[in-house]
C-alpha cells in the first residue's frame, strides 16, 4: 500500500511536471494581454510532431530533437501573434475564444492529414528507457528525466522573471498593463517575446510527453482541458501557481485513476469547478 | 414612457420577410420528401441554437457548456419513453421542466462570473454531466447509449414514421412556439434590460435593473429551451447517446450561433441550416477534414464578418440604401 502510494505520487508529480511544461506559458501570455489562446496545445502538438519526425525519419538522437522542438514551436507562435493575435487583443472574450478554437480545429485536421490518426511511437536512448534503484524502490528513468527538466525550466523561469530587466518588465506588464505602458515599457515586444517563450516551452512538452501520454492529431483538444485547468486553478500570470496547480492536478489525476478508475475525470473537473468558485481568480491569482 | 413603448411596438411587428421566412420552412414537406428526418434534425439544431442565441447573443453569457441543458432534455424524454411514458408531449412538457430546474440552480453559479472563470466553469460543469452521465451507465446505458426508447404516437394520431413527416411537423410546430415565446421575451422591457446588463453589467444596476436576477431568469429560460430541443431529439430519433452532453455538441452550437449571427433571433436558425445542409451534403469526407473547414470559417468569420451572416448582410443593405 505505501509503496503503491509512493509509486502514484511519483508518477501524479511527473506528470504534472509534464503539464507544468504545456501551461506555464499560457499563464503568463494570459496574465499579460488577457488573450484566451485556447491554440496553445497546438504548439505542444507542433513540438511533438516535429520530434517524432526527427528522430524516426532522420534518426536524430532524441535528446537532440527537444531543442529544436522547442524552437520550431516558438517560431510558429511567433509568426501567429504577430500575424494574426495581435489584431484581437482588444476583441470580446468570445471572439478570442471562437478564433483560437479555429485554429485548433485546423490544427487537429492538418496533423491528421499528415500524419494519420494513429498514435506516433518514438524511441527514447536506452539510458532513458529503464527504472533507477533508489532507497529500495525502483523510478521510471525517463520519469525521473521529465521532472529534472521541469524543475531546471521552472528554476530558469523564475530567476529570469524575478532577478532580470526583462523579467521585471513582464511582471509589469501583467500586474498593470497601462501603467507599465506609460512608463515607457514596450509592452508588445516583451509580449511577443513572452509569447514565443510560452509556445516553446509548451513544443518542448509537446516532444517530452509523446514517451509518458502519447501523441496523436487529437492532442492538442486532449490536454486543451487540462492546461485551462492549470491556468485557472493557479490563477494568471503566476509562475508559482502554475506549479503548484500542475502538480496537485497530476498527482490526483493519476490518483483518481489508480484508486477510483469508475469515476473517469469526474473527480478532476469537480475539483476545478469548487476551486474555481471559491476562488474565481485561482488559488495563487491576483485579479 | 411612450417613446419607449413605441420603441418596443415598432421592434416586435411582424415582417413580411419573416412570413416569407416561415413559409419556406413548409417547402420539404413538397420539394424534398426524402430530406425530412434532416429537416426534423435541422428544426431541433435551429432551436438549441435560439436558446444559446438567448444568453449569449442577448444576455452576453458565453458557455461553452451549453450542451448540458440539450442532454438533461434529451435523457429525461429518453428515460421516460423506456420506462413506460411514451406520450410525446407530456414528456416533453417534464424535459424542459427539468432542464429548466436544473439550468435555474446552476444559474446561481454562472451569473457571479465573468471572462475566464465563466468560460471555465460552463465548460467545467459540461464535462461534469458528461462524466456524471458515462459513470452511471445502469442509468443511461453509458458510452452504448439508451436502448429501448419507444414513442407512442403523436396526439394519439400521427405515428412517428420511418420518413420523418411526423418528426418534421412536430419539430417545426415546437420551433416555431419557441421562436414566439423568444420573441416576445426579447422584444419586452425585460429583453431590453438585457441587452443592456450585455453592454454594461455595472451600469444596469444603478438605474434600477436587477442584474443578476434578471441572468438567472434569462439562464433559466434558456435552459429550458435547450432541454426542449434535447427532449425533441430523443423523441425523434428514440435513442440518445452520450453525444448529446459532449463539447463536440457545445462547440457546434456556438459555431452555428456565430456563423449565422448571434443578437438577432433569426440568426441561429440561419446558422442550423447552413451547418447541417453543408455536413449532410459533405458527410462523405473524413469528419476531420471537415472540422479543418469549420476552423477556417471560424478564422474568418471573426476577422471579417463579426457579427456573422445576418449582421453582414445588414450592414449590406444600410450602405446600399
Amino acid at each position: 500500500m505505501f509503496a503503491s502510494l509512493a509509486g502514484v505520487l511519483f508518477d501524479g508529480f511527473a506528470y504534472g511536471m509534464l503539464l507544468f511544461l504545456l501551461s506555464v506559458g499560457l499563464s503568463v501570455t494570459l496574465g499579460m494581454m488577457n488573450f484566451v489562446n485556447l491554440a496553445h496545445c497546438s504548439f505542444a502538438m507542433i513540438g511533438g510532431y516535429v520530434a517524432v519526425t526527427l528522430v524516426n525519419s532522420f534518426g536524430w538522437p532524441f535528446l537532440a530533437s527537444l531543442p529544436i522542438a522547442f524552437l520550431a514551436a516558438a517560431l510558429v507562435s511567433i509568426v501567429l501573434e504577430r500575424a494574426l493575435y495581435r489584431r484581437l487583443y482588444r476583441a470580446t472574450d468570445l471572439d478570442q475564444c471562437l478564433f483560437t478554437i479555429g485554429i485548433v480545429f485546423i490544427s487537429v485536421a492538418v496533423a491528421a492529414y499528415f500524419y494519420g490518426t494513429v498514435q506516433q511511437p518514438i524511441s527514447t536512448p536506452p539510458y532513458l528507457r529503464g527504472s533507477v534503484q533508489l532507497m529500495g524502490m525502483s523510478f521510471a528513468a525517463y520519469r525521473l528525466f521529465l521532472i529534472v527538466t521541469a524543475l531546471a525550466i521552472a528554476a530558469l523561469l523564475v530567476y529570469a522573471l524575478e532577478y532580470t530587466r526583462f523579467g521585471a518588465q513582464v511582471r509589469a506588464a501583467v500586474d498593470n498593463q497601462r501603467m507599465a505602458r506609460g512608463l515607457g515599457i514596450d509592452v508588445d515586444r516583451a509580449f511577443a517575446v513572452t509569447f514565443a517563450l510560452g509556445g516553446g516551452l509548451a513544443g518542448l512538452g509537446g516532444a517530452l510527453a509523446i514517451e509518458m501520454v502519447g501523441l496523436d492529431h487529437a492532442f492538442a483538444f486532449t490536454y486543451l482541458v487540462y492546461v485551462l485547468i492549470v491556468v485557472a486553478v493557479g490563477g494568471l500570470g503566476s509562475i508559482g501557481g502554475s506549479f503548484a496547480a500542475a502538480a496537485v492536478l497530476g498527482i490526483s489525476d493519476m490518483a483518481g485513476k489508480y484508486y477510483f478508475p469508475w469515476l473517469g475525470a469526474f473527480l478532476i473537473y469537480l475539483v476545478m469547478v469548487g476551486i474555481l468558485m471559491w476562488r474565481p481568480a485561482g488559488l495563487f491569482g491576483k485579479r | 414612457m411612450e417613446s419607449a413603448s413605441r420603441y418596443l411596438e415598432a421592434q416586435i411587428r411582424w415582417r413580411r420577410l419573416e412570413t416569407v421566412f416561415w413559409l419556406c420552412t413548409l417547402l420539404p414537406f413538397v420539394a424534398a420528401p426524402a430530406y425530412l428526418q434532416l429537416a426534423s434534425q435541422i428544426a431541433i439544431t435551429a432551436l438549441f441554437a435560439l436558446s444559446l442565441d438567448l444568453i449569449l447573443g442577448y444576455a452576453g453569457i458565453v458557455s461553452l457548456g451549453h450542451a448540458a441543458y440539450f442532454g438533461v432534455g434529451a435523457y429525461t424524454a429518453g428515460l421516460l419513453a423506456k420506462h413506460g411514458w411514451g406520450e410525446p408531449l407530456s414528456g416533453l412538457l417534464i424535459s424542459g421542466i427539468l432542464a429548466g430546474l436544473t439550468g435555474y440552480a446552476t444559474s446561481h453559479i454562472i451569473v457571479r462570473f465573468r471572462h475566464l472563470a465563466l468560460i471555465m466553469l460552463t465548460l467545467g460543469l459540461g464535462l461534469l454531466l458528461y462524466e456524471a452521465a458515462n459513470s452511471a451507465s445502469w442509468l443511461t446505458g453509458g458510452a452504448d447509449g439508451l436502448q429501448g426508447v419507444r414513442i407512442r404516437p403523436l396526439l394519439e394520431m400521427f405515428r412517428f414514421d420511418l420518413y420523418g413527416r411526423t418528426a418534421y411537423a412536430y419539430s417545426l410546430v415546437v420551433l416555431l412556439a419557441c421562436f414566439l415565446i423568444s420573441r416576445r421575451i426579447i422584444h419586452s422591457p425585460f429583453g431590453l434590460a438585457l441587452r443592456g446588463i450585455r453592454e454594461n453589467a455595472l451600469r444596469m444596476p444603478a438605474i434600477g435593473a436587477p442584474s443578476r436576477a434578471h441572468l438567472r431568469k434569462v439562464y433559466s429560460i434558456a435552459a429550458i429551451l435547450a432541454g426542449v430541443a434535447g427532449a425533441l431529439l430523443a423523441q425523434t430519433t428514440e435513442t440518445v447517446s452520450l453525444e448529446v452532453l459532449s463539447f463536440g455538441r457545445s462547440a457546434d452550437v456556438l459555431v452555428i450561433l456565430i456563423l449565422g449571427g448571434a443578437g438577432r433571433l433569426y440568426g441561429g436558425l440561419l446558422g442550423a441550416i447552413l451547418y447541417m445542409v453543408a455536413r449532410d451534403q459533405f458527410s462523405g469526407i473524413n469528419p476531420q477534414y471537415w472540422y479543418f473547414w469549420i476552423g477556417l470559417l471560424l478564422v474568418a468569420v471573426v476577422m471579417f464578418l463579426p457579427n456573422g451572416i445576418l449582421g453582414g448582410l445588414a450592414k449590406f443593405s444600410q450602405r446600399k440604401s
